[in-house]
């Protein structure tokens, strides 16, 4: 892919987004917006409204309220050259079995307004990213399960979108696919793209966004960076210390330090409580080997945004 | 337009891949009326042919008249048995269709009691059907004869002379009716079985050939690549349009192939090859209408292909595509004309009895309206499925 440069500027606002089938509210009042390089995810369990959300972000399906912005333009079912814009990945293989890798390609990009050359060495383009090249002319039922969800992906990047759009990607793939596809959004973002990546998996969340937006009921419970989003449930990083020697003394002298909230010791050594472990670290190790204690060992452990979930909603993400 | 076109190259580029088309589009509406034509060649005008016995123990004038009756029709022919029970055999055998046999004395007796004996081969019912109905006729003529002349003789005159009747015989056989009903409506304009059976089958089965358009719509919108295409820079009536001009290529071919090959293999007659080129057209809009409708009215692909098929297989057969619905009672006639392949039938029939273009155009007209109003019920359904 050739890489696009990297912009600040917002590819993609929405705000107040409302849809309900019948009784049913699946989204309410949901907004976000993404810049250009920026990975945004939208973290929440199946049923919180993610799919609906991303429906209407492209078009797919009609709002009851509510505004989509895409590079400043206004989006909905009806809009049809600014979808040109949009690269999306569903969560089901929706892929035509019965063509080949080349024809699938070759048959959205056409969709796309490609033709010519530029369909030919852009399709030639994405089956390299995708590393389907050697097996584009085979039938798609013949690819594995792996070689379908590249293609899957592939088919989202053709029109060169300035907003990518993954719903899911990784569910039911196998760990190797899996962490390939997770590559490939990590590339995705460095090239410039803004990705909007729905999922449920917390760790894929914490890996490859730079914001995540917590959803649940179909409401937008919350907004951040990981550390923005911990900071605002109150959660803390804890710092175990495995220590002998004289543990009373260094309990003193780490609880003195700025930046430490709490200490308290144990048979085996002590445990702190600080906003930002990884910066305090240094000062806790020095303070205990100055108190006259001798450190075995050391164990970080950051609140993760399933904890923040937890928090929000009363319920862990995989309820 | 672009995106029309991309989409029905698509669809057919699919359609073309799925062996089942082929089989359902050409292979077995061509094998059927194949098979038909042939198991019904010989019920056909000038084609029939049978072998039939005669057992003449008369050997009078009246009885010769009878035998020379027989020996005048060029789907006949004729050998003799010396007794009723050798003629007996000979049918038994299936070596005639049937056996005459007639009675010592039948001459003499024409003026009254007189009857010609049909035995009958029981493995050529059609055979034996005409034997009858010739002797029957025979009989008729005769009975007629002798009243036309006792009437014209008076009631004095009494029993005619066997040669007398013969000869009247004869000449009522060889003299031109001075009137006749001349029957020519589309009813009456005969179609070969080889034709009847390529159009039948032509008409049946295109209404199968083009029910996969709203089923690859459900299909589609099943596997998620509706979504995709939704989500492309295209209108939702883009997609339906493309799906709309690949169906309509797959039936036109098919039926356009049917009637080709029936015409060179079956020697099938289809007529005014423009008339043929209007139901043709208009036959596969009205299927695409029908199944249209009907499909949209499923919510899976499974669904909509048993809706589809079951709309075609009754209507077909009430459209009377394997049966003539006109030799039925009147009411399943009257009934027929709610189904577009009775209208098709209709025009397909008055072509091969020598219409022309002009002549079927009330049978095209009735056959768009289905289109029209079927497809239009049926473009409004589907286009939900790509409204969301």
């Amino acid at each position: 892919m050739q890489p696009s440069p990297r912009r600040s500027e917002t590819i993609l606002a929405c705000e107040g987004l409302r849809r309900s089938f019948g009784d049913l509210v699946a989204v309410d009042g949901v907004g976000f917006h993404i810049a250009a390089g920026e990975t945004y995810g939208l973290l929440g369990p199946n049923g919180a409204g993610k799919t609906t959300t991303i429906s209407m972000v492209c078009g797919l399906l009609a709002r009851d309220a509510g505004e989509v912005l895409l590079e400043g333009r206004p989006l909905d079912t009806r809009t049809i050259a600014v979808k040109a814009s949009i690269g999306y990945v569903p969560q089901e293989l929706a892929l035509y079995p019965d063509l080949t890798g080349l024809e699938n390609l070759r048959f959205f990009g056409k969709l796309y307004g490609l033709a010519g050359h530029e369909l030919e060495s852009r399709v030639d383009e994405v089956l390299e990213v995708i590393d389907l090249t050697e097996r584009a002319g085979d039938r798609v039922e013949h690819y594995s399960g792996g070689m379908q969800r590249r293609l899957n992906i592939g088919l989202g990047l053709l029109n060169r979108p300035s907003l990518l759009v993954l719903d899911e990607p990784t569910v039911g793939v196998d760990p190797q696919s899996r962490n390939a596809i997770l590559s490939s959004v990590e590339r995705f973002r460095e090239q410039g793209l803004a990705v909007l990546y729905t999922t449920h998996y917390m760790e894929e969340a914490e890996r490859l966004c730079d914001r995540v937006g917590i959803i649940d009921h179909g409401r937008l419970r919350a907004e951040g960076t990981r550390r923005e989003l911990v900071a605002m449930v109150g959660e803390r990083d804890r710092v175990g210390l495995s220590a002998t020697g004289e543990l009373e003394a260094a309990e003193a002298a780490v609880r003195a330090l700025s930046g430490v909230d709490d200490v308290s010791r144990h048979e085996g050594g002590l445990d702190v409580v600080a906003r930002e472990a990884h910066r305090v670290l240094p000062a806790v190790l020095a303070a205990v080997a100055g108190a006259g204690g001798h450190v075995t060992s050391v164990e970080i452990a950051e609140p993760n945004l399933e904890a923040v979930f937890l928090h929000l909603t009363g319920r862990a993400l995989r309820e | 337009m672009r995106g029309i076109l991309t989409v029905a190259a698509k669809d057919l580029r699919q359609r073309m891949r799925d062996r089942s088309a082929y089989v359902i589009a050409f292979l077995v509406p061509f094998g059927l009326a194949l098979i038909f034509s042939l198991t019904l060649a010989n019920v056909e005008e000038g084609s029939f042919t049978a072998t039939y016995a005669v057992v003449n123990r008369d050997g009078g004038q009246v009885a010769g008249s009878f035998v020379r009756l027989l020996e005048g029709l060029d789907f006949v022919k004729l050998r003799t048995a010396p007794t009723a029970a050798a003629a007996e055999r000979l049918a038994d055998d299936g070596d005639v269709s049937a056996a005459f046999v007639i009675p010592a004395g039948f001459s003499a007796s024409a003026g009254g009691g007189g009857r010609i004996d049909v035995i009958t081969n029981p493995d050529s019912s059609i055979g034996g059907v005409v034997a009858r109905s010739l002797a029957t006729s025979f009989a008729s003529d005769l009975n007629a004869i002798q009243v036309s002349v006792a009437v014209a003789l008076g009631d004095h005159a009494g029993t005619p002379d066997p040669a007398e009747l013969a000869a009247l015989v004869e000449r009522a056989r060889t003299t031109a009716p001075t009137a006749t009903l001349q029957q020519d409506t589309a009813e009456s304009r005969l179609f070969s079985s080889t034709t009847f059976y390529a159009a039948g089958m032509a008409v049946f089965f295109v209404f199968f050939t083009v029910e996969f358009g709203v089923r690859s719509l459900l299909a589609e919108r099943e596997s998620g690549t509706l979504a995709r295409l939704l989500v492309a820079p295209i209108r939702p009536g883009a997609i339906l349009a493309g799906k709309s001009i690949a169906t309509f290529v797959v039936g036109l071919v098919s039926m356009t192939a049917l009637v080709v090959a029936s015409t060179l293999l079956l020697g099938a007659d289809w007529g005014d090859p423009v008339g043929v080129a209007l139901l043709v057209v208009s036959g596969v809009l009205a299927a695409m209408g029908l199944t249209a409708l009907v499909s949209s009215l499923a919510k899976t692909p499974a669904q909509a292909g048993g809706y589809a098929s079951t709309a075609a297989v009754v209507l077909g057969l009430l459209g009377g595509t394997f049966f003539p619905v006109s030799q039925g009672p009147a009411f399943l006639a009257n009934l027929s004309l709610i189904a577009p392949q009775a209208w098709l039938m209709r025009g397909f029939q008055e072509l091969a009895g020598g219409g022309t273009a002009a002549e079927i155009l009330p049978s095209v007209g009735a056959v768009l309206a289905f289109a029209v109003v079927l497809g239009g019920l049926g473009a409004v359904r589907a286009g939900r499925l790509t409204a969301r």
